[in-house]
Formats: structure tokens, sequence, C-alpha cells
């Protein structure tokens, strides 16, 4: 009993260390939560940051972007992160204005396990029609017209799509939706849906490991892991109806064609972007942020992270395998990023 | 044995004479204590047991307001629609944990019995250790050995055949993916197997050697020795362990995710893709935005604690009811 009661105080002095703030006097702790898509690039740049503002350190839960779009509008964070654009409904839930801050993009695509791994070509209509069911087999007239020198077996299509909930996901349906207004009337979009066929694989490995294992099968996966893992993806046709290869610069190349139609908040879906070397099945990932900050001085260091990811930053996106924004696109986020204030005050005044 | 010294003690407290004769002031102090802090603790598990259904329900009403019991017979399950039913993962969770039972249970009771009867004593502790090493192995593990090794095998080799000589029964029918129900099932009894094992293994080492040397006093075979005195004594134990296994496949979540196709469909094949409570938890808990998919969701969690408490009380009856008058005859 004794001891315990000598332990007490020990406990107690324990606790207090955790809870005192020493460590935030001389450093300012960021919080921030969500989306897993851009979490190497992002913990990449937290880590070069250190070199550019020592006082800063991040701390990010790769949650998943609707973690992360909870927890900004709770304010339990400074920043949170999302690869899918937050609705007008959630906006409004949201007790401040919130920012969506395009930071990098990504790209989704088709890879398939076919004897003799021809190099293939699909239009969105033709992987809208295989993903609702309608296309079941390798050697359908329409895959043959699209791919007349691949030799295509009389084979089942197993079609493979992400279990979980996924960014990956949405921007897949998205671009679906956008070519096929059956698929837009039946499944819709979102980073879970419906789907009328296939097997559920769990993350990006577990739809390769599938499409690897079993011959005939047709999934889809981010660019990076496409590249990394050496995966065979498809040329997709574009808006101008050039087929075009998988690439970081060929994703770059979707938001600079956005650029002209671009809204001033971001929320925009790159997803079948017009110009002649867009890859169509591209996406921004964002970070969200509040119009107005709750405390000056982590509103400060935070638009100055923020400055220096869509400029300095953007060296290291292409290493990581993700794309680097486009020049025009990084101006029009220079002058949003000019808008967040303190109490009114901008805190970005003099850049 | 711990019953006896639990109630010893009892009785001790409760006469009171003997241990405060002997010390007193500071014992008692202690004893009170003491006291204080074990009903405490039970206090508090049965607290957080109490809050973690409060929370649940509380966090699920807006799905049982929306869906009331429809939730749990239909098999419609939308997040874009925000149409939502739980019946494929019930489904799934029930047939995974029992296709894993069916095939763990013999296994493991036949390997207990080896260890505890038959297996000269040298063999007994590295075999019971190996065994018992397998549940040591993480569930996310076994789930990549399920997918580039079990479930290749089975689109290549079991399932054919299987679909060519039992193709008649709706179990084998469709398409051989790998990939489903049957993997699972199996999956999940690989993982059951060592915590069967070892516990039956214990409860056959503490069934006392008496029993034994009268069964075969009366002039009783090997095997007849094991099934009359051996495994009829220690059957509830027995039991105990197979829902030891059980709980364990009903919870398991992430090797199934990994083999089950992750589709929300009821079929009666084997061969074809199904779906979990747990699974759609570990798979669609994070991304779920909209408040009535986060409520759907919170009460798949619910569901499944309840159905995991049906089932336990289920087999709990299935004990005291083989289990009673053997119990009786022995006290």
């Amino acid at each position: 009993m004794r001891k315990m009661w000598s332990i007490l105080p020990m406990l107690l002095l324990a606790a207090a260390m955790v809870g005192r703030p020493g460590l935030a006097d001389a450093q300012m702790l960021m919080n921030g939560a969500g989306a897993t898509f851009p979490y190497p690039i992002y913990s990449k740049w937290f880590e070069e940051y250190i070199k550019v503002d020592p006082e800063v350190r991040f701390n990010y839960q790769s949650i998943g972007s609707g973690g992360g779009i909870r927890q900004i509008t709770e304010r339990t964070v400074d920043f949170g992160a999302s690869d899918g654009p937050m609705t007008d409904e959630q906006l409004k839930k949201a007790p401040g204005e919130l920012f969506h801050i395009p930071t990098v993009m990504g790209a989704v695509v088709a890879t398939y396990n076919l004897p003799g791994s021809p190099q293939l070509a699909f239009t969105g209509e033709v992987l809208a029609d295989i993903f609702l069911g309608k296309i079941t087999k390798w050697n359908d007239a329409r895959i043959k017209a699209l791919n007349p020198s691949a030799t295509l077996p009389d084979q089942a299509i197993v079609v493979v799509h992400r279990s979980d909930g996924s960014g990956t996901t949405y921007i897949w349906v998205d671009y679906l939706c956008k070519i096929s207004p059956e698929w837009e009337k039946e499944v819709g979009r979102g980073t879970s849906v419906k789907w009328p066929v296939g097997l559920g694989g769990k993350g990006n490995e577990g739809v390769a490991g599938q499409v690897k294992n079993a011959p005939g099968s047709l999934g889809y996966v981010e660019l990076a892991y496409a590249i990394t893992n050496k995966l065979p993806a498809a040329r997709i046709k574009n808006q101008a109806g050039k087929l075009v290869e998988p690439t970081i610069e060929s994703t770059t190349a979707a938001a600079a064609g956005a650029v002209k139609s671009m809204p001033a908040d971001f929320r925009v879906s790159l997803t079948n972007a017009p110009g002649p070397d867009a890859y169509p099945i591209a996406s921004f990932t964002w970070l969200l942020v509040y119009k107005d900050q709750s405390n000056e001085s982590k509103g400060k260091a935070l638009v100055k992270f923020l400055w220096w990811a869509i400029h300095d930053g953007q060296r290291h996106p292409a290493a990581l395998l993700y794309a680097p924004l486009p020049a025009p696109v990084v101006k029009e986020i220079e002058a949003k990023i000019k808008q967040i204030t303190f109490s009114g005050k901008p805190l970005l005044a003099a850049q | 044995m711990a019953a006896d010294s639990i109630s010893g003690v009892g009785t001790a407290d409760g006469l009171s004479l003997p241990p405060r004769a002997v010390s007193r002031g500071r014992s008692g102090l202690g004893d009170r204590v003491y006291r204080t802090l074990i009903l405490a603790s039970v206090w508090l598990v049965l607290l957080l047991a109490a809050g973690l259904v409060a929370a649940l329900t509380w966090e699920s009403w807006a799905a049982m307001r929306a869906f009331g019991l429809r939730f749990l017979v239909t098999s419609h399950w939308d997040p874009v629609a925000g149409e939502f039913g739980a019946l494929p993962f019930i489904y799934g969770t029930l047939v995974s944990s029992l296709l894993a039972l069916l095939i763990a249970v013999p296994l493991s009771l036949g390997a207990a019995i080896f260890l505890a009867e038959l297996a000269p004593a040298w063999v007994r502790p590295p075999v019971a250790f190996l065994i018992e090493m397998l549940a040591a192995v993480p569930s996310v593990v076994y789930g990549l050995w399920g997918i580039f090794v079990l479930v290749p095998w089975l689109r290549d080799w079991v399932q054919p055949a299987l679909g060519r000589s039992l193709g008649f029964l709706p179990l084998f029918q469709g398409p051989p993916y790998g990939i489903g129900m049957l993997a699972a099932g199996l999956i999940l009894s690989i993982m059951i197997v060592p915590y069967i094992t070892s516990v039956s293994r214990e409860v056959l080492l503490a069934v006392p050697g008496s029993q034994r040397e009268a069964a075969l006093g009366l002039g009783a075979t090997r095997w007849e020795t094991t099934r009359i005195a051996v495994l009829r004594y220690g059957r509830s134990g027995l039991i105990g362990a197979i829902l030891l296994g059980l709980g364990r496949a009903l919870g398991e979540t992430m090797a199934v995710t990994m083999v089950i196709g992750n589709r929300p469909e009821v079929s009666i094949s084997l061969f074809a893709p199904g779906y979990t409570m747990a699974s759609v938890l570990a798979n669609e808990f994070t991304e779920a935005t909209s408040d009535l998919y986060v409520s759907a969701l919170v009460e798949i969690g619910l569901l499944l604690l309840v159905v995991t408490v049906l089932v336990n009380g289920l087999a709990r009856l299935l004990v005291w009811s083989v289990g009673g008058p053997a119990r009786g005859a022995r006290g």
C-alpha cells in the first residue's frame, strides 16, 4: 500500500510533464489530419520545411479525407486535407469560411492482367460499360476496335475495385460520371459506391495484388503506385480525342487545360479536362484551412508554409511521383493565400 | 481451484474472528481498501461495457430512425444514394465464422488429443510451442499470405476440382475467383486453430489421471478411454475453447477483408465474394462523410456486438444443456 502512495506523486509529475506546454515555447506544433493519398509528399514537405522555419513542427494524421473534413469542421486541427472537394452542404456546417488550397496532383490508371501484357487503350465509354457489367469479355468488339493489334482472349473480364473508401475511387467514378450518363444515374460519385460488378480489394495493394494474380482482371490504382510497381497502365482517350499515356507530365497538363474554367474556390474536378495532352483521370488534392484564422502566430506560420509549399515545395513532388502544379494555377493560389486573415487583417501582406 | 480460494477468503472475512484477532487496525483498513479497489475495477469494466453500448446506440440513432428494422433484412448498401441495409454483412460474418469452425474444430481437437494423450513426451513441448506461435502471427500477415498463396491455389486447383465433383450443390457453383467466402473461411480457420488447440490441450491435461486409469481398468481401448473418460469429462472446457475461437473469427477484420472480395451480396455459393461486418467498418469508416452514412456504419458496429453476444449466449446455453448433468454427476 505504501508503495502505491509513493508512486502516485511520480505519476502526477509525469502527467504534468506530458501536459506541460514547455516544448511549444520554443516550437510551434501545427496539427493536421486527412487524406492518405498525399501523405508521402506532405511528410517530405514537413521534413524539408524544418530547414526553412525550424520553429514549426507538423503533426499530420493520415486518417482519410472524411476524417480530415470532420476534424477541420470541428476545429480540432489547424488544417485538414482531402482528396475530394467538400460539398456545399459540408461547407455550410463549418463554423467559418473554409479555403481549398490545391497542393499537388495525382492520377488514376487502369491496370490489367492479360497474357503477353499487350499495351491497351480505352475510351471512357468502354471503361464505364465494363464497370457497369455491360461489356463482359475481353474480345468484345468495342475493345477490339480500340486495340486492333492486341490479341484479346475470349475470357471474362474480372473487374477489381477498391473496397475501402478512397479518394482514388472518387477520381475514378467522377470520370465515369462525366463520360457515362448511365453511370451517373445508376451509381453516382463518392469515395465508396455501390459497384454493379466486381471484387473489392483493400487499398492500392489489394487491387494490384488481385490484378497481378488473376489473369483477365482489370482494376484501377494510383499512378504513383502503378509506376513504382511496374504495372501495365492503359492509355485513355481524352476530351480532345487523343490517346494519352498516364505520366506526371500528362497529369500536370490536365490542370493546365482546366485553368481557364477554374472556379475561384478551386473546388474543381480535373477529370476529362480539355487540352490535347491532358490525361483525363487526374485530380488535385487539397489542404483545408479557415479563411479567418483563430490564432495569429499559428495563422502566420500556416500561410508561410502554404506559400512555401506551392513555390519551393513544388520541387519535391515529381521524385515521389506526384504531379506538380502548373504555373498559371500557382498564380491563382497565391491570390487565395493572400486572402487568409486573422481578425480581418491579412496574414501574408509582405510577400 | 480459483473459486475455492476466493470463497475461502470470503468466509474468513465473514466470520472475521481469526484474522482480525491476529492483526488489527492497519489490516482492517487494508481490507477495506482492497475491497473497494476490487469492487471499483468490477464496476469500471461494467461501466465501460455499458458506455460502449450507450455510445454506439446514440451514434447510430439516425440510422435506426431512418431504416428501422429494415436495416437488418435489406441488402442494399449504397453510400451515394444514402440507402443502407446490413443483411449481407451479418450473413457474411456468420457464414465465414461457421465455415471456419467447421474446419478448425476437428483439426484442433485432433491436434489437442494427440498432444495431450498420444504424443511421446519429448514431442509435446516443441509442437505445442509451434502451434501457440501461430497465434502470435499478425493478421495482416495471414491476409498477405492469403492473397499471394491461398487465393491462387484455391482459384487454380481447389475450386475447379470442387466445381467438377460437387458442382451440383449450390454451394460450389459460379466462376472460381479464388477470392471469396471460401478463402475467408479457410483463412479464419487457420487463424483460430492455435487458440482452440492450446486451450483444449490445457483442458485435456487437467483431466485427472484417475479418470483414464478407471477407464483402462474397465478394459477400454485407448480411443474409448479418450472418448469416454477424457473428452466427456472436459467437454465444457472444450466448448469454452471453441467459443474463444468463434469470438476471434467473428471479430477478425484485416485478414478477412483482404481475401473475402468485399461485395455486399448474399450468395449461397462459397465461391462468390462476400462481406463481413468488421470488414465494412474497416473499409468505409475512414472516408464516410455524411451523417447518415457514419450512423449506419456505427449501427453495424452495434450489430456486431449484438451478434457476438447472441452467439456467445446461445453457445453458453448449449454448454449448460450438455454440461449440466455431467457436472452434477461429477460433483
